[in-house]
């Protein structure tokens, strides 16, 4: 079976697979960039043990597909595949994988970027941190996925 | 209806059904949320909404046998 360019899924992400679903489409890429995004083992000064994550997957899959697509107007030659895991995750694992592919660096570093920039921004979902003597879901923004304001200061990041 | 993340603890569960009387939006079926559940007030301000697995404002209609969906500030990534 292909490898999707979106997903949310509970299996554990495979970047390596992600790298080479994108690179099947074109031999004009000059650049390929990767971001694992993992669960690192302290937060605000607490111990973490392991991170639970927690997605409303059909509308998390189509705010994913929203990014690929929002690369794709602003960076017109590079290409984005997006997966993000959901259920219990140790610490060094990864909880997102983002591959950018482009003929050049500059925008595949750029698209890389943004996209991780938009996943904190507006995917719907959730992480729950159990530290050393209890738990917290953690709760970060709250941007309309429509939202103008939030592309732009994704994409200002994004640029540097 | 769909809670998700602290809105989730907070209610109990995950999934709920609720009769509101027709004709009914997502403050609707909000109302009758916080009725049974004031503690999720608090997250009016800060929370989303979606109907279907589609975002949507408060005021956006509500159908029989809609799927409503209120999710607090997320924290993927």
């Amino acid at each position: 079976m292909p490898v999707p360019f979106v997903a949310v899924t509970p299996a554990p992400l495979d970047a390596t697979a992600l790298v080479a679903a994108l690179s099947e489409c074109g031999s004009r890429d000059g650049a390929v960039i990767t971001f694992l995004g993992l669960v690192r083992n302290h937060n605000l000064g607490r111990a973490v043990r392991f991170l639970e994550y927690e997605a409303y997957e059909p509308l998390a899959v189509r705010a994913l597909e929203q990014i690929v697509r929002e690369v794709g107007d602003t960076w017109a030659e590079t290409r984005l595949a997006l997966h993000h895991r959901t259920g219990r995750l140790e610490i060094g694992e990864a909880s997102v994988v983002i591959v950018a592919a482009s003929p050049h660096r500059a925008d595949a570093f750029a698209a890389c970027r943004y996209a991780i920039e938009r996943v904190k921004q507006m995917v719907p979902v959730w992480k729950r941190e159990h530290f050393e003597g209890g738990d917290v879901w953690l709760e970060g923004a709250t941007v309309p996925a429509d939202d103008a304001e939030a592309r732009a200061t994704a994409r200002r990041i994004a640029c540097g | 209806m769909r809670l998700f993340a602290r809105l989730h603890d907070l209610a109990g569960a995950g999934e709920l059904t609720r009769d509101v009387s027709e004709p009914a939006t997502v403050a609707t079926v909000w109302s009758a949320l916080v009725n049974d559940c004031p503690a999720l007030a608090a997250y009016e301000p800060s929370m989303s909404v979606a109907v279907n697995a589609e975002y949507a404002r408060m005021h956006a209609a509500v159908q029989e046998g809609d799927e409503v969906a209120f999710m607090p500030p997320v924290s993927g990534g």
